[in-house]
């Protein structure tokens, strides 16, 4: 009785105020993509207001498109972005496995070893990996992005991974073994599947700072052809300092593709978590 | 003894560990270390010629040094306390909601308030600069409706505003993380220990408060101190709303931004790698701390649970 009465306001309460969070993160965004459509005229008259027949001009767009090359740069990030998960992803896990289930000797100093580089941001070594990336000749290059964000990525994802695997029943691994399966098999058919909603964390979390990095594009792979898309927003909005239109569209055309990756991956990723937890 | 010997020695171990070994000391400990070691030369004359604990001594005691470093770490702990202080509660706030059961369009809120997350900071800098600017006037006149509009300052610009602002702007960005990582902890709790929580009469906030929040404290953990360090090497933010200089005043100068510009140099300022170097040794010093006490003191006490 009692629960039948509360549970009504109780969820409109949890409505409201998810709502109004929901509200406050996407304003921003909003306000800037509809701005991005007007004319000057209204950007400033009107910010709020969403572009009406009279007010809609596609100035800042022409203009963004007439400068650079939008394709290749997303292309880039897109290469990058998607290689060093890969790699952080495969390593991550297998590290994270072997620290997980395997005791050996040194077994908690290799742990803090390689978690270690989850405090220390990989940017305080910049000049030492721009000499080893001059050294080898991979300047300009997306391999040096990669195998810098590889790295970058690797002691986060190993550390929230084994946290994870520790939490695999031993049964099961146990199981398999007296099944003759083989340590790597145990690993890719019967662990891995198991923490895929971990990996799918972990792979928010690593994509997040690799496709959005300035720094690093900017030191190792600055050249037109190697350019990222955060890189190439960076420098439109250096140039366009008072051009309105131009700004907002490339805001927008910033956001836009981030946005659908999400979307795509965002299914992916609830679906994992979901999974993870309603066995 | 003779059984241990007889064992095969464990290769898969080694194959399992390499590639994340290898990749990780070459790309990342390798020249961290070249780079701590440069904190401990100068360039004389340029050649690097140790120097022992001279730059140190440089940014503790040269009044040019020191005061911005003071400023920078001020600065730093203030941008952190804000993050702990409303980040990490809104996060637990919206996962709390997110995961009461029976809840419609919970995809959809997790979706949309996540968006900010996956932004990059020069979006996000750039975005805010223009909204809180007074001469585009969208944050006055949304003010205006709620009547609101006397309150408004242009809070970028001012000295005594910046910084919080500038916190709350990246509070705004990342609140995201702490609301996935807690909403999939509490997915994580099995039914069987909220049933048994609904037996003994244990519903609602006091549910939350004595069941859940027990459960994923470790998660807070985590958050906690990822936090930490992202706080403490935060740079990008900073660097795309008020430029290298930190302005207006360096009031919202954090670590990060003063060791880009000992690192690069600006203005008149030449840069200096080995002066950026030890900033950076600061920084590395300071985070060292926080997770260790992390490390050994919390997550120790911390009591894991295995369902």
């Amino acid at each position: 009785m009692s629960k039948a009465t509360s549970s009504l306001p109780r969820s409109i309460g949890a409505h409201a105020i998810l709502l109004t969070y929901t509200i406050i993160a996407l304003f921003p965004v909003f306000v800037v993509v509809i701005n991005s459509f007007k004319s000057r005229q209204a950007i400033f008259q009107q910010p709020l207001a969403p572009p009406t027949p009279k007010s809609f001009d596609l100035i800042g767009y022409t203009t963004v498109f007439g400068q650079g090359d939008f394709f290749l740069y997303f292309q880039n990030s897109l290469i990058v972005t998607v290689v060093s998960l890969f790699f952080v992803l495969l390593f991550g896990a297998m590290a994270a496995f072997a620290l997980s289930e395997y005791r050996f000797r040194g077994n908690t100093l290799m742990g803090l070893y390689l978690a270690l580089g989850i405090m220390i941001p990989i940017r305080l070594g910049t000049v030492a990996i721009l000499q080893l990336m001059v050294a080898s000749g991979l300047v300009n290059t997306l391999t040096a992005l990669i195998l810098v964000y590889t790295a970058q990525g690797l002691p986060l994802a190993i550390f929230i991974l084994s946290e994870f695997m520790k939490g695999v029943s031993d049964d099961l691994k146990n199981a398999g073994r007296i099944d003759g399966l083989s340590e790597y098999t145990i690993f890719f058919r019967l662990v891995l599947p198991l923490v895929r909603p971990a990996m799918a964390t972990v792979a928010v979390f690593t994509m997040i700072p690799i496709w959005n990095d300035l720094w690093f594009p900017l030191i190792l792979a600055p050249s037109e052809a190697t350019k990222t898309v955060t890189l190439g927003a960076q420098i439109f909005l250096g140039q366009f300092v008072t051009n309105w239109n131009a700004i907002l569209a490339a805001l927008s055309l910033a956001i836009l593709p981030v946005l659908v990756l999400y979307l795509i991956f965002s299914r992916q990723l609830i679906r994992g978590i979901t999974s993870g937890a309603v066995k | 003894m003779a059984a241990a010997s007889k064992r095969p020695f464990p290769w898969h171990i080694g194959v399992f560990l390499a590639p994340a070994v290898l990749v990780y000391t070459a790309i990342m400990i390798l020249p961290l270390f070249g780079t701590l070691q440069l904190s401990l030369f100068r360039s004389v004359e340029q050649v690097q010629t140790f120097v022992g604990f001279d730059n140190f001594r440089t940014l503790f005691t040269d009044p040019n040094w020191s005061f911005n470093f003071c400023n920078a770490l001020k600065n730093n702990v203030w941008f952190f306390i804000i993050h702990m202080v409303v980040q990490n509660p809104i996060g637990v706030m919206l996962a709390a909601l997110l995961s009461s059961p029976k809840l419609r369009f919970t995809a959809f809120y997790r979706t949309a308030i996540f968006i900010p997350t996956i932004l990059s900071f020069v979006i996000v800098g750039f975005a805010w600069k223009l909204i809180l600017s007074p001469i585009w006037g969208v944050a006055p006149n949304l003010m205006g409706l709620v009547g609101l509009k006397s309150f408004f300052t242009p809070w970028l610009g001012k000295e005594e505003y910046a910084l919080t602002a500038l916190s709350l702007i990246s509070v705004w960005q990342f609140v995201g993380i702490p609301m996935m990582l807690i909403y999939a902890a509490l997915l994580s709790i099995p039914d069987e220990v909220i049933e048994a929580a609904e037996c003994d009469g244990i519903t609602g906030w006091s549910q939350f408060w004595k069941i859940k929040l027990p459960l994923i404290l470790p998660a807070i953990g985590i958050i906690s101190i990822l936090t930490f360090v992202g706080n403490f090497n935060a740079f990008d933010l900073i660097y795309t709303a008020q430029g290298a200089l930190a302005g207006p005043n360096y009031s919202t100068d954090i670590l990060g931004t003063f060791l880009y510009r000992a690192f690069f140099g600006f203005q008149l300022q030449v840069g200096d790698p080995n002066m950026g170097a030890t900033i950076a040794t600061m920084m590395f010093l300071i985070i060292l701390v926080g997770v260790c006490f992390y490390l050994f003191l919390v997550q120790r006490r911390l009591r894991r649970y295995q369902f």
